[in-house]
C-alpha cells in the first residue's frame, strides 16, 4: 500500500499489529499490547491452558484485578465472602496469577478498582495500543485512541498462549457529532442519544471512530462513558483520536514513560489520527445541540427517551418487531404508554461503574447532592470506580457532601451494575442508574434498571422521580 | 474439538428480538470455575419461576421442543456481555446451531470456539423457520455447515455464508490456538521489532 493513501486512526493501528502478513479473505494474527483480566471470565481460561500444558507467554503484558464479585464494604479488616462459589473465583484469580507470574491487583491492594477504570488511571492504556480483556466494556479504552475490544474466555486463552489473536477486519463506522451539548447534558446522554439512533445493533461488525467538535470538547473521563458504551450499539470497539487532553491526562501516570521519553511518546501518539479524506465504511451524523438528558424506559439500551418526553406506545414504531419489542419492555418495566418521564418514580439509585464511576461522576454527583437530601424511600449508594479514586474524592470531601445527602459511600468494585457481588435489586424494584445495561434482571431478577448520567441520578435520588437536571437548582451554601 | 460437519434436529423457536447474554445465563451462574454445569441454568429467568418450579409458558418447556438440538431467534441474538458462559450452557443444553438474522458480535465469536455454529439468515429464512417451528411439533432442520445450507424436508433451503476460516475450522474441529502457536517464531520476530510500551 502507498504511504499516501489516507488511512483512518483504526487502519493505522491495525496494520501496525499485523504479525506476518495479512491475506484477503484470512483472518489476521494480531498483536495485543495490554491483556487486562478479571477474576470472572479468566479461570476458564487457565486450565485451558494448565491442560494443554502452555504457558503464559508474555506476563508481563497481562495486568489482572478482582472487580467483579467483590463486595463493595470496608475493607480495613479482612472482608468476608458468604458466597462459597464467588470467594472461590477470588481465590482461583490469586492462585492463577501466583503460579504464572502475573501481576494482580487485588481487593486489598490500593491501586484496586473496575478493570476499565484502573488501566487509564496507572497509565497502562496508551495511544495506538491492542488492548483486550474477557469483558465486552473493553472499548473503554478506546477513548485515548487505542483499539480496545471485548473477547471471549477462549480468546483470552489465545492470547494468553500467544499474546495473539485471530481476527477478520472489522469495518469502520464514523459517528460524527455536530453542534455542542447544552449544559447539563453529558457524554452519557450522548452515546445514550447515538444508541438509539444507530440501535442496539447498529454497529455490529463494526469498530466506531467518534468525531466531530463535541467529542473534542468532552473530559477524557466523558470520552471514556461514550467509548464504553460502544457495545450497546452492537460495535465491539470504540475510539477517539487522541489530543492534548488525552495526553495531559496520562502525563506522570504510573505506568507511562516519565519526563523526555514522555514527550517523546506523544510524537509518537499524534500519528493515530485519522488522515483527512480517509473513508469510513459507514458514517452517521448526530446533531448534539438536540440532546436533552435522557432516560431508558426499556430493557435494552436503544429504548430510551429524553427527560421532557414520555413513555412510547408500542404502535409508534413502524415494524412489527419493533413494536412487539416495545411491549414486551413496556411490561417487563411496569411502565404505561405515553406516561411522563418525569413522572416515573424510583425506590434505588446506582452511581458507579466503568461508564459512570470515575472521579468527575463523582464530583457531578455531589455538585447535584450537596445541601440536599435523599428522598425517605429511596436508597441511593455511590460506588468509586477505583481505590486511588474513592481516596481522591474523600480528599476532595465529596464523600462527606455525599454521605450527608443520605447516600451510602461503598468501596470500589462492578457492584450493581451486574449484581455478582451482593448489591442487587429485589424483584419490583426500579432504580436509577449510571451503568451501561437495563437488559431484564440485570441488576437483579425482576429489577427495573434506567439508565440515566450522574447528575440525573443523584437528582432523581433527591426527587425520588426524575427531574430534568437543566432546571436544577444549586442549595445555597 | 469435536467436529461438526452437520446437524439435523428439533428445532426451538425463541421468537424475540435482542436476546442478550444476560438472558441465556443470568450472572448469579457465572462465578464457577469450570466450563461445565451452565446448561442446566440456561435462559434460567424465563425457564423457571420464582419459586424454581418450570415455566409452562416458556418455550423450552414445553414437550413439542425437548431434545431440540437447533435454536432459531430473532435478531442481535447474543447481544451484550462477552460471557462465554452463554455459549457453554446452549451447547450443554443441547444445541449445536443456532439461527438468527444477525448476533452479537462477541457471542458469535464465542460459538465458533466452542463448535457450535451461530448461522445468519435472512430475515425471511428466519420468519419461515420460526412459523413452522411454532406451527409443527417435532419440526426438524438441517443445518449443513460444511455445504453452508439450511434445508427441511418440506422444500425449505436457504444459503448461509461463513468465513472460510470460521467453517473450517467447525467441520475440521480444528484447535485455534494450536494454529497460532505454529507461528511463534514470527511472533518472536514481531516482538523484538516492537518493544513493550509499559
Amino acid at each position: 500500500m502507498p504511504e499516501t493513501t489516507p488511512r483512518t486512526m483504526f487502519q493505522k493501528i491495525w496494520e501496525q499489529h499485523i504479525v506476518g502478513d495479512e491475506e484477503e479473505g484470512k483472518p489476521a494474527l494480531l498483536y495485543i499490547d495490554l491483556h487486562l483480566i478479571h477474576e470472572v471470565t479468566s479461570p476458564q481460561a487457565f486450565e485451558g491452558l494448565r491442560l494443554a500444558n502452555r504457558a503464559v507467554r508474555r506476563p508481563d503484558l497481562v495486568v489482572a484485578v478482582a472487580d467483579h464479585d467483590v463486595p463493595t464494604t470496608p475493607r480495613d479488616t479482612e472482608v468476608v465472602i458468604e458466597d462459597p462459589i464467588a470467594k472461590q473465583q477470588l481465590e482461583t484469580l490469586d492462585a492463577n496469577t501466583r503460579d504464572f507470574g502475573i501481576e494482580l491487583f487485588d481487593m486489598y491492594s490500593p491501586e484496586q478498582g473496575i478493570v476499565h477504570v484502573i488501566g487509564p488511571e496507572m497509565g497502562v492504556t496508551q495511544p495506538g495500543m491492542t488492548i483486550v480483556c474477557g469483558d465486552s466494556h473493553t472499548a473503554t479504552h478506546g477513548a485515548f485512541g487505542a483499539l480496545a475490544f471485548g473477547i471471549g474466555t477462549s480468546e483470552i486463552e489465545h492470547v494468553l498462549a500467544t499474546q495473539c489473536l485471530m481476527q477478520a477486519r472489522p469495518k469502520t463506522m464514523e459517528v460524527r457529532v455536530i453542534g455542542d451539548l447544552q449544559p447539563g447534558v453529558t457524554g452519557k446522554d450522548l452515546i445514550l442519544s447515538i444508541i438509539g439512533q444507530i440501535g442496539v445493533a447498529g454497529g455490529v461488525g463494526h469498530v466506531i471512530e467518534y468525531t466531530g467538535q463535541a467529542i473534542r470538547d468532552l473530559s477524557m473521563e466523558a470520552r471514556m462513558t461514550v467509548c464504553n458504551m460502544s457495545i450497546e450499539g452492537g460495535a465491539r470497539a470504540g475510539m477517539i483520536a487522541p489530543d492534548e487532553k488525552t495526553f495531559d491526562y496520562l502525563r506522570g501516570r504510573k505506568k507511562v514513560p516519565q519526563g523526555d521519553a514522555f514527550d517523546e511518546a506523544v510524537e509518537g501518539w499524534k500519528q493515530f489520527v485519522t488522515d483527512e479524506d480517509a473513508e469510513f465504511d459507514t458514517v452517521v451524523e448526530i446533531n448534539a445541540a438536540e440532546i436533552e438528558p435522557r432516560v431508558t424506559w426499556g430493557t435494552n439500551p436503544g429504548q430510551v427517551a429524553g427527560i421532557s418526553g414520555n413513555v412510547p406506545h408500542p404502535e409508534d414504531y413502524e415494524l412489527p418487531g419493533d413494536q412487539e419489542n416495545a411491549a414486551r419492555a413496556l411490561e417487563y418495566m411496569n411502565l404505561n404508554p405515553g406516561q411522563r418521564i418525569t413522572d416515573i418514580s424510583v425506590d434505588r439509585v446506582f452511581i458507579g461503574s466503568c461508564t459512570n464511576g470515575r472521579i468527575e461522576d463523582i464530583r457531578a454527583a455531589a455538585a447535584i447532592a450537596k445541601g440536599y437530601k435523599v428522598a425517605p424511600d429511596v436508597r441511593a449508594m455511590i460506588v468509586p470506580g477505583s481505590t486511588p479514586m474513592k481516596k481522591i474524592a474523600e480528599e476532595e470531601g465529596l464523600d462527606q457532601i455525599l454521605i450527608e445527602a443520605g447516600f451510602e459511600w461503598r468501596t470500589a468494585g462492578c457492584s450493581m451494575c451486574l449484581g455478582m457481588n451482593p448489591d442487587i435489586l429485589t424483584p419490583g424494584e426500579r432504580c436509577a442508574s449510571t451503568s451501561n445495561r437495563n437488559f431484564e434482571g440485570r441488576q437483579g431478577r425482576g429489577g427495573l434498571t434506567h439508565l440515566v448520567s450522574p447528575e440525573m441520578a443523584a437528582a432523581a435520588a433527591i426527587e425520588g422521580h426524575f427531574v430534568d437536571v437543566r432546571d436544577w437548582e444549586k442549595a445555597e451554601d | 474439538m469435536d467436529p461438526l460437519k452437520r446437524v439435523t434436529g428439533i428445532v426451538a423457536p425463541l421468537d424475540m428480538a435482542n436476546v442478550d447474554t444476560d438472558q441465556v445465563i443470568p450472572k448469579q451462574f457465572l462465578k464457577r470455575i469450570e466450563r461445565t454445569g451452565f446448561g442446566e441454568f440456561a435462559f434460567f429467568n424465563w425457564r423457571y419461576l420464582e419459586d424454581g418450579v418450570p415455566n409452562p409458558d416458556f418455550i423450552l418447556n414445553q414437550a413439542a421442543y425437548q431434545g431440540a438440538s437447533i435454536l432459531v431467534s430473532g435478531p442481535n441474538f447474543g447481544s451484550g456481555s462477552s460471557r462465554e458462559h452463554a455459549p457453554w450452557a446452549l451447547k450443554e443444553y443441547g444445541f449445536m446451531a443456532v439461527i438468527a438474522p444477525s448476533f452479537g458480535d462477541i457471542f458469535r465469536n464465542n460459538c465458533f470456539q466452542n463448535g457450535m455454529a451461530p448461522i445468519i439468515l435472512s430475515q425471511a429464512g428466519v420468519d419461515t423457520i420460526m412459523a413452522r417451528a411454532l406451527r409443527k411439533p417435532g419440526y426438524t432442520l438441517t443445518v449443513d455447515v460444511e455445504g453452508q445450507r439450511v434445508y427441511d424436508d418440506e422444500g425449505f433451503s436457504e444459503s448461509f455464508e461463513m468465513e472460510p476460516f470460521r467453517r473450517e475450522s467447525l467441520v475440521e474441529g480444528l484447535d485455534e490456538i494450536g494454529r497460532s502457536l505454529q507461528n511463534s517464531d514470527v511472533i518472536t520476530e514481531f516482538e523484538e521489532a516492537h518493544p513493550a510500551r509499559w
